[in-house]
């Protein structure tokens, strides 16, 4: 976070000394008495199109952006550190937190990373429904984007219809975990508790409403020509300098770079499943809108997938010290007791090592770098997460950029402060 | 736990655990001395590295095809010396492979920045400068990101408290 640079504000002061126009005289822009003057304009941190506690602190002239610097901070609640203090299943609420609108991807992520050190084997049917819940994330954030980006363009109807169907997926999170968000669902060895009696038919419900409102939210924008305006050729930058940068994610699949960890190193039975990564080249706002729209159909495709071939089985895997006991056994087991007992008190030891896994996150590669030194608490926990490496990018995305523009640039780049701050 | 934390070692010649390792004996043929060890343990290439020589394996490495810098961070490993482990991810989008590189840096110790060769290494190693206090050289702008600029300390050292330390930071 950078305080306000006075410095830098009197010193162009200086460099341009304020000419008055003359009543008598000529007015125009570039005539005597007056002189064109670089403003340099806070945008945020609070801002309703800033998607959250981000500031830019914008040098203009006129509506053009000469350069835009982005200054983070201030939603850091020190997460990172957080997980130092805590065992390892404690540190599942924490990675709800982080991003908050793909809870479920951090979830996975992080308990995909841990299991790896712990060398867990997760059954079937705790896969399918992880990936079905990853899926059901990535739909629900998706409808967040979609309907903010409308509305910070002015199509302001769009946003209620998305946010409609968003509140029944949240439903359905509800129904698994008693949660509409920060659901923690995912856990190391599994889910958290068993799908409720009834899933099958919700999800079903709720994955048909959706599908045809995909098409029809698309319709409602796709020809629009105020959104064509708007979006086409706004915001693009060379596919070489966005990598360098580190965009990830649904950026550079509309630069025509397929490039996604759900195929490339698939995990959680990913592999197992028929989806397309949607590409296209013009590398505009446009074009990544068309991407997160063709994502939302591939995403249904998966769970409609998912639902048909769902395996039976344990939602858990099979680790009395890792995994919590059912409840009842709790209750009136001995071994139960004392395991539950242990987990919840000393947690369990992980051995030493660290990992970097990767999951596709609606916002793009998300790593969780996590480190062991043997004990029952985390050594370090790295986010490398989609928002922060977005970000860095937005600076040169901007630069010469109108203004308004610069609204819909951001909103095509679908950061989250959490993620981007944790 | 990297194999080899110690940063001398006779040239040209590759510690055991990685010398059946492609990457690593054509790294160390390029440049003798800057490969002190790794592991591939759970399928992740890993590599140790001598910290004088980073800037010039990652212009290598992105030649040979890691695109981006993934991220940066260090992990504090107080008491043990040297304390800090910084860490470099790497990705090939074109081959679908990641690496990642490891070197170890006492307190006050500094580094050269990557930025050079990848611009996204900007913001991940101002973090690390942030949170841990490690000097990158050569950096554009090395500043605080997340903590405000006025900020002492360095929180994600080991030695720095969870809570802080002050009981209220407000009304300063």
């Amino acid at each position: 976070m950078i305080i306000q640079d006075t410095a830098k504000v009197a010193s162009l002061e200086a460099e341009q000394e304020l000419a008055l126009p003359n009543p008598a005289g000529d007015v125009t822009p570039d005539g005597p008495g007056l002189q064109r003057r670089r403003m340099t304009l806070n945008m945020g941190p609070q801002h309703p199109s800033t998607h959250g506690v981000l500031r830019l602190i914008l040098e203009l002239d006129g509506e053009t952006i000469i350069s835009a610097r982005p200054d983070i901070g201030y939603l850091h609640t020190g997460i990172e550190k957080e997980f130092e203090a805590k065992k390892y299943q404690q540190g599942i609420t924490l990675t709800d937190r982080v991003d908050y609108l793909a809870n479920l991807s951090n979830n996975l992520c992080y308990s995909l990373a841990v299991e790896r050190l712990l060398s867990l084997e997760i059954p079937p049917m705790a896969q399918c429904m992880r990936v079905l819940l990853a899926e059901l994330t990535r739909i629900q954030s998706h409808l967040v984007w979609l309907g903010t980006h409308a509305m910070d363009v002015g199509a302001m109807t769009l946003y209620f219809y998305c946010f409609r169907e968003r509140e029944e997926i949240l439903k359905i999170f509800e129904m698994f975990s008693g949660q509409r968000m920060m659901t923690s669902y995912i856990r190391i060895g599994g889910l958290a508790l068993e799908p409720p009696r009834g899933w099958e038919k919700a999800v079903a419900r709720v994955i048909e409403r959706i599908a045809g409102g995909i098409d029809e939210y698309e319709n409602l924008l796709a020809t629009n020509p105020i959104w064509l305006n708007r979006t086409k050729g706004v915001g693009m930058l060379p596919v070489d300098v966005m990598i360098e940068l580190g965009i990830t994610g649904p950026l550079l699949r509309a630069a025509g770079v397929k490039v996604d960890a759900r195929k490339d190193s698939p995990q959680s039975s990913y592999d197992q499943f028929d989806f397309e990564i949607p590409t296209r080249t013009a590398n505009d706002v446009y074009a990544r809108f068309e991407v997160r729209m063709d994502e939302m159909r591939q995403s249904v495709r998966i769970v409609r997938q998912a639902l048909d071939g769902m395996p039976s089985g344990p939602w858990q895997a099979d680790a009395p010290r890792i995994v919590l006991p059912d409840r009842e056994k709790m209750k009136t087991q001995m071994e139960a007791l004392i395991y539950h007992f242990k987990i919840v008190t000393e947690g369990f030891r992980v051995p030493a090592g660290s990992v970097y896994q990767v999951v596709e996150s609606p916002r793009g590669e998300l790593g969780y770098f996590v480190v062991s030194d043997g004990t029952a608490n985390p050594h370090r926990v790295f986010m490398r997460t989609p928002s922060f490496g977005n970000l860095q990018a937005l600076g040169t995305m901007l630069e010469g950029v109108l203004l308004s523009d610069s609204v819909a640039v951001m909103a095509s780049l679908d950061f989250v402060l959490g993620d981007t701050d944790r | 736990m990297n194999s080899a934390i110690s940063s001398t070692r006779r040239i040209g010649v590759l510690p055991e655990a990685i010398a059946q390792n492609a990457v690593a004996v054509s790294l160390d043929e390029q440049l003798p001395g800057s490969i002190l060890g790794g592991d591939n343990a759970r399928g992740e290439q890993a590599l140790t590295v001598h910290a004088s020589y980073i800037v010039r394996l990652c212009r290598i490495l992105k030649e040979r095809g890691f695109e981006q810098l993934s991220g940066v961070t260090a992990v504090d490993w107080w008491p043990v010396e040297p304390r800090f482990e910084l860490v470099y991810f790497l990705h090939s989008l074109s081959s679908h492979t990641r690496l990642r590189l490891t070197l170890r840096l006492a307190e006050g110790e500094q580094i050269d920045s990557v930025c050079s060769v990848w611009r996204g290494a900007n913001w991940y190693e101002r973090e690390v400068f942030d949170l841990f206090g490690i000097q990158f050289r050569n950096h554009p702008s090395l500043e605080r990101i997340m903590m405000p600029a006025d900020w002492e300390g360095h929180p994600l050292r080991k030695d720095y408290p969870v809570h802080g330390y002050k009981y209220s930071y407000q009304n300063e």
